[in-house]
């Protein structure tokens, strides 16, 4: 064991002395971390608006008068054909094209019953529909006014009224359920592509061989190679936060240090993984395609960006073994809910034997002798 | 027992070649044995396998009255290693490379410090302390690479081609090292295919297609071959495996 | 010319000769298209929700049937007091709790409105407000269906046409994304680290001393990747088509010569990387933080760029994917032609000869 002591100050010399790795690890945080949670984000409004009105009335007026002062539309402009209209719509000046028909107000009045058409740019299926959805739902609002406006007593029998309540992000603001996530996503990052292209780099230069013909024990080697790392990772978890805090106002509402306890075993974990690739690599080169094409895919099966819940039966049985799932979701209960040590225990079981997986097969893996 | 290393039908097959064709020897301790043959030979196989970086196919060898199947870790924490390829962390000074392999080691932090203080004396580069390995000039390098092999004090210490790209002057600088660690009664495994420095060992083997097909002193090997220099020693010997 | 086509075949053998990476440069579109097709929704479905049936009348049973029998929701629990729905809560078990009062019944039919409590978990705003509005939705059909009368006066009906994707498929929207990304991903960053490698390995320098040019020696390292990359777009274009079943609509020459003009651009990106960096660890980083998530992000691929604060619309100006991710929507899914792109194209065309300029320049003060 005393060998890990020099073990170690080697390691964080190599560290510290590559100026541009060291300023990496701190600024592309950093920077991500300021810019990413304002992209980061759902939220629909400002959709444009298009509006081809061939009514001349007062009840046309102040549909397109409501539509436009619900927050969620931008009019982009008023056409005088659906044709020109259309343009729009190629060009991406416009998503929506609300047309209002030249009988509208005649067939509302006389008929009582009227139409207008919506032509959605549907490229982004998701957006459309909630664009249609939204327009749907301040068309059904207008509709109701003029009843209420016209005195007609509906007979509406057995309403059921919803009370939502929105627990614990009450101001609804993505970017809190956002930077803590990303927070994990850039310590994952960062903390890959270091350990994937650790061992495999001493294997390119050479340096290796001369460490294989000491009496090293691979777990002491493994373990000089995860020390530092776990420690840098725990810095940057360190300044993430205080820019959490500082930026962005959030704070976690449960235990701090069950944050750390978590990300410590989060990070055995991943760095792990990321020496086993890096032991069964022969190249940087390769070991960084294997890193990034794995993380990719973890990623985007981690429930960071879309739910898991909504995901197929198959893709939630693959997030069970996705390391970056557990740590998404335990670093969202503790910011946001305040979840305790006991309503976490199995997502730490879980991480704690992912650590354990990753690390014995890491030092399986590595061979002193070929 | 006083042998440092013995082998016995030490063989190693990598598919169908076989790179170390049963070669025995024995290397006494405090000798400088010297381990020659042409590039492909079988030189640098035979010694991975002595250092545990290789693990043999058949044959049996000790090293340092260590079984190199069963022991290898015994054998790594008595011996020292120069390889071929430059191995030093070129982005460790000269002082945190010998505190990095003495802690290795388990040499302690005093141990260290008065070591790397005589060593630093040794080389020469009591100025270069601090100095980055990667701004030293390869010869110095190699002499660098090779304190720090034998910083632990090791009962054997393998060198892999060590004068390799080397000019003749510091060659021969290296060489002077190699005695002077020889007086301190570490025993001296080293490989070359440079024949003028055979004449600098205790005892020559040299091997031809991953067999031994000499093996004693210099002065010996020359009257045997009626020779003149090693070169033409092995020149013969190199007649003779083409002509079978 | 003779010389140039024997760098460009050493660099063919080079990849050719690691089969590992050679499968990950293809195998990643298709692994991205097989995820984004079939594994990630932006939809939102199955969410875990718990009910408190404090009435447990006829009508709150109705009510957590046609829940529970709807594909956007799923019934985890029926907790027996707030506490557990709180606990269930913080352990990430449930997102939604209906809380239905002991008087829901008797007040729906004695009083004409019942109300029902939704605690939504609002850590995910945007599936907090859609799954509310589902349950809206739900219990809305739920009433129609017990009203007797139907005929509600002065009613505007909306006709809603899909244009371009009648279907609503989300492929539509993410192959163009995933083909911005996979391009950046093997142009910048592959070819950046291909070249630092060699300046790490000290193998640069005895290219340099050879005849031929440094800007032929880069360029012969971004050809291979080129056509690699080339490959890629084409193997996008056929899976999407014949298993994603989105149509091309436009030319398809068009694509191919706009994608072309974008792994220029991406290449001529990872060729400045590789300038200014020294080690492939610093490359890596540098393309993979510096681009890979950027162009995630602020390429539209899973975040819509419209909603974003202004100045991150104007730094996504100067990602090349956002033009090509833009432009190739345009051709391949609404089926527009030259003339309606060429606006992106001279953007694409401008940015590539920027990087190329700067980073050749790079090069010869650097080497």
């Amino acid at each position: 064991m005393k060998q890990l002591k020099y073990l170690l100050q080697k390691e964080f010399l190599q560290i510290r002395r590559d100026k541009t790795i060291f300023k990496m690890i701190i600024a592309l945080p950093v920077i991500q971390l300021l810019i990413l949670p304002w992209a980061a984000t759902f939220e629909q409004h400002n959709i444009s608006l298009g509006v081809v009105n061939n009514d001349r009335g007062t009840y046309s007026r102040r549909l397109i008068e409501k539509v436009v002062s619900s927050g969620y539309f931008k009019l982009t402009g008023y056409f005088t054909s659906y044709e020109q209209a259309l343009k729009a719509i190629e060009t991406d000046e416009a998503d929506l094209l609300l047309e209002i028909p030249g009988h509208f107000e005649d067939n509302f009045v006389r008929q009582q019953q009227t139409d207008v058409m919506l032509s959605v740019n549907a490229v982004n299926g998701q957006k459309a529909g909630l664009g249609a959805s939204y327009l749907g739902q301040i068309i059904a609002d207008f509709n109701r006014d003029v009843i209420l406006q016209q005195g007609i007593q509906l007979d509406l029998v057995n309403l059921i009224n919803v009370m939502p309540y929105f627990k614990y992000n009450t101001e609804m603001n993505y970017r809190n359920f956002m930077v803590p996530g990303i927070l994990v996503m850039l310590l994952t990052l960062i903390g890959l592509v270091l350990s994937s292209m650790n061992i495999v780099k001493e294997k390119e230069i050479g340096t290796i061989e001369q460490i294989n013909v000491t009496p090293v024990s691979k777990f002491t080697f493994i373990l000089a190679k995860l020390i530092p790392f776990i420690i840098i990772g725990l810095v940057l978890l360190t300044i993430g936060l205080f820019i959490a805090r500082l930026v962005y106002g959030i704070f976690p509402v449960g235990n701090i240090l069950l944050i750390y306890l978590f990300a410590l075993f989060y990070l055995s974990a991943f760095l792990g993984a990321g020496l086993v690739i890096s032991t069964y690599s022969n190249t940087q080169q390769q070991a960084m395609f294997v890193a990034v094409f794995f993380m990719i895919i973890f990623l985007l099966l981690s429930g960071l960006f879309t739910p898991v819940s909504s995901m197929p039966e198959w893709a939630q049985t693959i997030t069970i073994f996705n390391p970056i799932r557990y740590f998404v979701e335990v670093i969202r209960l503790i910011f946001m809910k305040g979840s305790r040590l006991m309503d976490i225990l199995p997502q730490l079981g879980a991480i704690i034997g992912f650590a354990l997986f990753f690390n014995t097969w890491a030092i399986m893996n590595y061979k002193k002798t070929s | 027992m006083n042998s440092a290393i013995t082998t016995e039908n030490l063989t190693k097959q990598f598919g169908d070649f076989t790179a170390v064709d049963r070669i025995s020897f024995e290397v006494a301790k405090g000798e400088i044995f010297g381990f020659l043959g042409a590039n492909g030979a079988g030189k640098t196989t035979a010694m991975r396998m002595l250092c545990g970086l290789l693990s043999p196919t058949s044959g049996k060898g000790t090293v340092a009255g260590f079984d190199i199947y069963k022991q290898s870790d015994n054998i790594k924490r008595n011996i020292g290693y120069m390889s071929q390829k430059f191995s030093l962390y070129e982005d460790l000074s000269v002082a945190e490379n010998m505190r990095l392999f003495g802690g290795i080691y388990g040499m302690n932090s005093k141990a260290i410090a008065s070591k790397t203080d005589e060593s630093l004396r040794e080389l020469e580069l009591t100025n270069d302390r601090n100095t980055r390995v990667k701004s030293l000039p390869s010869g110095i390098k190699q002499k660098v690479s090779f304190a720090v092999s034998i910083f632990h004090t090791p009962e054997i210490v393998f060198l892999d081609e060590p004068t390799g790209g080397v000019d003749p002057i510091a060659r021969r600088k290296f060489w002077e090292m190699i005695y002077h660690a020889a007086e301190k009664g570490i025993t001296v495994f080293v490989t070359t295919h440079y024949m003028d420095e055979a004449e600098y060992c205790n005892r020559v083997s040299i091997m031809v297609d991953g067999k031994i097909d000499a093996l004693d002193s210099p002065e010996k090997l020359k009257n045997t071959f009626m020779a003149s220099s090693m070169d033409e020693v092995f020149q013969s010997l190199a007649r003779k495996a083409k002509n079978s | 010319m003779k010389r140039f086509s024997s760098f460009i075949k050493k660099e063919f053998l080079h990849i050719f000769r690691d089969i590992r990476t050679m499968m990950m440069l293809l195998a990643m579109p298709v692994i991205l298209l097989i995820l984004f097709g079939f594994a990630i929704r932006t939809e939102i479905m199955n969410t875990p929700f718990a009910v408190l049936d404090e009435s447990k009348s006829a009508s709150s049973r109705q009510i957590i049937e046609r829940m529970s029998g709807s594909r956007y929701f799923d019934l985890q629990k029926n907790p027996d007091n707030f506490n557990e729905i709180e606990k269930s809560f913080r352990k990430g078990e449930i997102k939604l709790a209906v809380i239905i009062p002991e008087d829901f019944s008797d007040d729906l039919y004695r009083t004409g409105t019942g109300n029902i409590q939704l605690s939504a978990d609002a850590s995910d705003p945007n599936e907090a407000s859609i799954v509310t509005s589902y349950v809206q939705q739900i219990l809305m059909r739920h009433q129609q269906s017990l009203m007797k009368e139907d005929k509600i006066p002065y009613t505007i009906r909306t006709e809603v046409k899909m244009l371009y994707n009648p279907q609503l498929v989300s492929a539509y929207n993410f192959v163009p994304g995933i083909m911005g990304l996979v391009l950046m991903l093997i142009c910048a960053m592959v070819t950046s680290i291909s070249i630092v490698r060699e300046k790490e390995q000290g193998t640069m320098e005895i290219l340099l001393v050879s005849p031929v040019k440094p800007v032929f020696i880069v360029l012969s390292k971004a050809i291979p990747y080129l056509l690699i990359a080339f490959l890629d777009v084409v193997l996008i274009l056929l899976i999407s088509n014949n298993i994603l079943h989105v149509p091309i609509a436009g030319n398809i020459f068009l694509i191919l010569f706009l994608s072309t003009l974008f792994i220029l651009s991406a290449l001529s990106l990872g060729m400045l990387i590789s300038s200014v960096t020294k080690t492939q660890q610093a490359a890596m980083l540098m393309s993979g933080a510096g681009l890979m998530l950027p162009t995630i992000l602020l390429s539209g691929l899973i975040f819509p760029v419209e909603n974003m604060p202004v100045l991150l619309q104007l730094i996504s100006n100067i990602i090349p994917a956002k033009w090509f991710i833009t432009a190739i929507k345009d051709v391949m899914i609404k089926g527009l032609g030259f003339f309606s792109i060429w606006q992106e194209l001279s953007i694409l065309l401008g940015m590539t000869f920027f990087l190329l300029v700067v980073s050749i320049k790079q090069f010869k003060n650097r080497l």
